[in-house]
């Protein structure tokens, strides 16, 4: 399942796009992370309560704010430059 | 040499002369139903007040967001070189220089010699601009003028949780029926803003000397929010809602130089 | 066989229990349970098939109003709370379903209801609530594969078009015939923010547009800005819109038009169809089921 945690507004979309197939809940990206914005989750699938990395529910309308030091735009987010199965990315367009 | 420049906003029309480096005189107005009169009163006010006549002027610039006509046969310019020239003007060691204005904010990066490397703006989103907090002093029914101070009074921040000018107001509403102090539903207002302009700069990074312009420049509550988020210290220019249309003026003033050499 | 309450509100608050299908001690009777934050939805299964269904308003008290519906589902039915194998509670009040034996995201409940109701072939659903617009992309068994929410800007949103039926003064259920009530349709309004989008309204105003005009040129932009969400899950038909934004036929049609895809039609409730409104509920129900097999090795 892919999740896409943020938001469109008039500014732009800032998105955190977790592949929930790919992540194995390692949790690298959530130490890396700066602002606290990730966690290690239990997310329900096929099922089961799979433990994968999630945004925090109150960071989820903040992502433009809370992430823009990262310059996630860049590829440069700790978070995603330390995913070894490329389950975690940013998409951030600003306009 | 005897310069003019003008900013015409969404909202308002201003209006800046100088001679060489000096501002001789500065008028805003309403835009109102129509922006081209309203531009001419302005100027002709502004020229009055200066105690000089429209032949004394060199050249015309304009600049601002809705600058369409091309009156007085004047040279448009980009909002965000007009603001890094201000903002070099009154602080010459400036290299981020911010403008939040009612409708709109952007920053704008500046090298050693005060020249524009990068800039980053938000027009599309309220809840970025003073129209924010505008629509939050409607909710809190506190004068806009008040805000500010009201919000220094303050020890702690209210949690607000809406990042919509819209969802904004209900959240508002839903705090003072709480009975939370105003104060605090104040600070968190500008909490809330000073949050979205910050992560705008941080595209562009925090450079010290860090300049802010605008509307917002004047709003105390505001500059406390953004001082405390940035963690810099956040220098205030002279007449700071006028830097659009001084830097439009020093623009045409050096380009006349230019060309006169 | 209807029952309804007063309709004082845009929608009744009402019961149902669908006729020819009856229960014993021997089958699974499962309940989804969806607490809105307008309405609160219960849903009734047997054997994994929709038994009743009620609808209520959600009250100031989630815990209240997540009872009250289950109340409602249950008239008629002869069942008991006891009869019940396994609840699942959903939606944004789903943490006060004290009853449930779990809470799970609607999203998953959407998708899986949004199945139920119009068959394996729903692929994309796009649901326009009061304050949010998620986006869901979704197998043929209603496994979600894809999604999103938007819920930090109005635009879009019943709440965006409720700021706009204020400015304008016409009535919300309205506004969606009224934008189609143009000559030619006009260039979307150049800012989906409506804080601005409104300012930029009352100077075309000014200027003589008519309010369907006006209308029609915001309704285009919200619709652009939901396809646009619906296009970064990846659009895959069939598709269907629910939510309350469904009804509105000026955002639905210019949905399609920017998607160039028509969505399926909604089931006549009314007439003995399965009301859209109950489809997180219905989902909820599903993996109640589910669960509860999974729990007993079955």
């Amino acid at each position: 399942m892919i999740s896409f945690y943020g938001y469109t507004d008039g500014s732009g979309s800032y998105f955190i796009v977790v592949d929930s197939d790919k992540c194995d809940g390692c949790g690298r990206c959530v130490v890396q992370c700066v602002n606290g914005v990730l966690q290690v989750a239990p997310v329900f699938i096929d099922l089961e309560d799979k433990s994968v990395v999630v945004v925090r529910d109150d960071c989820c309308n903040k992502i433009g704010y809370l992430c823009a030091q990262c310059r996630p735009e860049e590829n440069q987010a700790p978070c995603f430059l330390s995913c070894s199965v490329g389950a975690i990315k940013c998409v951030f367009d600003a306009c | 040499m005897i310069t003019v420049g003008f900013d015409i906003g969404t909202q308002s029309i201003k209006v800046v002369i100088i001679n060489d480096n000096m501002i001789m005189a500065r008028v805003q107005t309403f835009v109102g139903f129509d922006p081209v009169q309203a531009l001419q009163n302005a100027v002709q006010q502004v020229l009055k007040a200066a105690n000089i006549v429209q032949t004394d002027v060199a050249s015309f610039t304009a600049t601002g967001s809705s600058v369409e006509s091309t009156l007085y046969n004047a040279a448009v310019v980009s909002m965000m070189s007009a603001i890094a020239k201000a903002g070099t003007f009154y602080f010459p060691n400036a290299r981020t220089i911010i403008d939040v204005g009612a409708e709109e904010a952007r920053a704008v990066k500046c090298d050693d010699r005060g020249v524009m490397v990068d800039f980053v703006v938000n027009e599309r989103c309220a809840a970025g601009a003073g129209a924010f907090v505008e629509a939050m002093a409607r909710a809190l029914e506190v004068k806009i003028e008040d805000m500010g101070l009201l919000s220094l009074k303050a020890e702690r921040a209210s949690s607000i949780n809406a990042t919509c000018v819209i969802f904004g107001e209900s959240d508002v509403v839903s705090l003072i029926h709480k009975q939370e102090p105003k104060s605090e539903i104040a600070r968190a207002v500008y909490d809330a803003m000073a949050d979205r302009v910050s992560s705008m700069i941080y595209r562009i990074g925090v450079n010290p000397e860090v300049v802010l312009v605008g509307g917002g420049a004047k709003d105390v509550g505001f500059v406390a929010s953004l001082k405390r988020k940035l963690g810099v210290d956040v220098l205030i220019a002279e007449f700071p809602e006028y830097a659009g249309a001084l830097g439009a003026a020093l623009i045409g003033l050096a380009k006349c130089k230019v060309s006169k050499n | 066989m209807i029952e309804s309450n007063s309709a004082f509100w845009r929608w009744q608050e009402y019961q149902r229990v669908m006729p020819n299908m009856s229960w014993s001690d021997k089958d699974i009777v499962t309940v989804g349970v969806d607490v809105g934050s307008v309405g609160s939805k219960a849903v009734v299964l047997v054997n994994g098939k929709i038994y009743s269904w009620g609808i209520t308003r959600t009250g100031s008290n989630s815990p209240e109003s997540a009872a009250k519906a289950l109340d409602w589902a249950l008239k008629g039915t002869g069942l008991k709370q006891s009869d019940i194998k396994y609840v699942v509670g959903t939606g944004y009040g789903r943490v006060n379903v004290s009853f449930a034996d779990k809470a799970l995201t609607e999203i998953a409940c959407h998708a899986k209801g949004a199945n139920y109701i119009w068959g394996s072939g729903v692929h994309t659903v796009l649901d326009v609530g009061g304050q949010d617009i998620k986006a869901i992309r979704c197998d043929d068994t209603g496994r979600v594969t894809s999604f999103l929410m938007n819920d930090k800007c109005a635009a879009g949103t019943g709440r965006g078009m409720e700021v706009f039926a204020d400015l304008l003064k016409i009535p919300i259920e309205d506004i969606g015939e009224m934008s189609l009530n143009v000559v030619e349709e006009p260039p979307a309004v150049s800012c989906t923010c409506v804080a601005f989008a409104k300012t930029e309204a009352v100077g075309l105003l000014r200027k003589g547009w008519s309010k369907e005009k006006v209308l029609a040129a915001y309704t285009k932009a919200m619709a652009v800005r939901m396809s646009n969400l619906i296009k970064r899950v990846g659009l895959e038909p069939a598709f269907v819109v629910t939510g309350g934004q469904s009804k509105n036929v000026g955002i639905v049609s210019r949905v399609e038009v920017a998607l160039g895809v028509k969505c399926l039609a909604m089931p006549n409730w009314r007439e003995g169809g399965l009301d859209p409104m109950i489809a997180g509920a219905l989902g909820a129900g599903l993996f109640a089921k589910a669960l509860y097999e999974k729990s007993r090795g079955i």
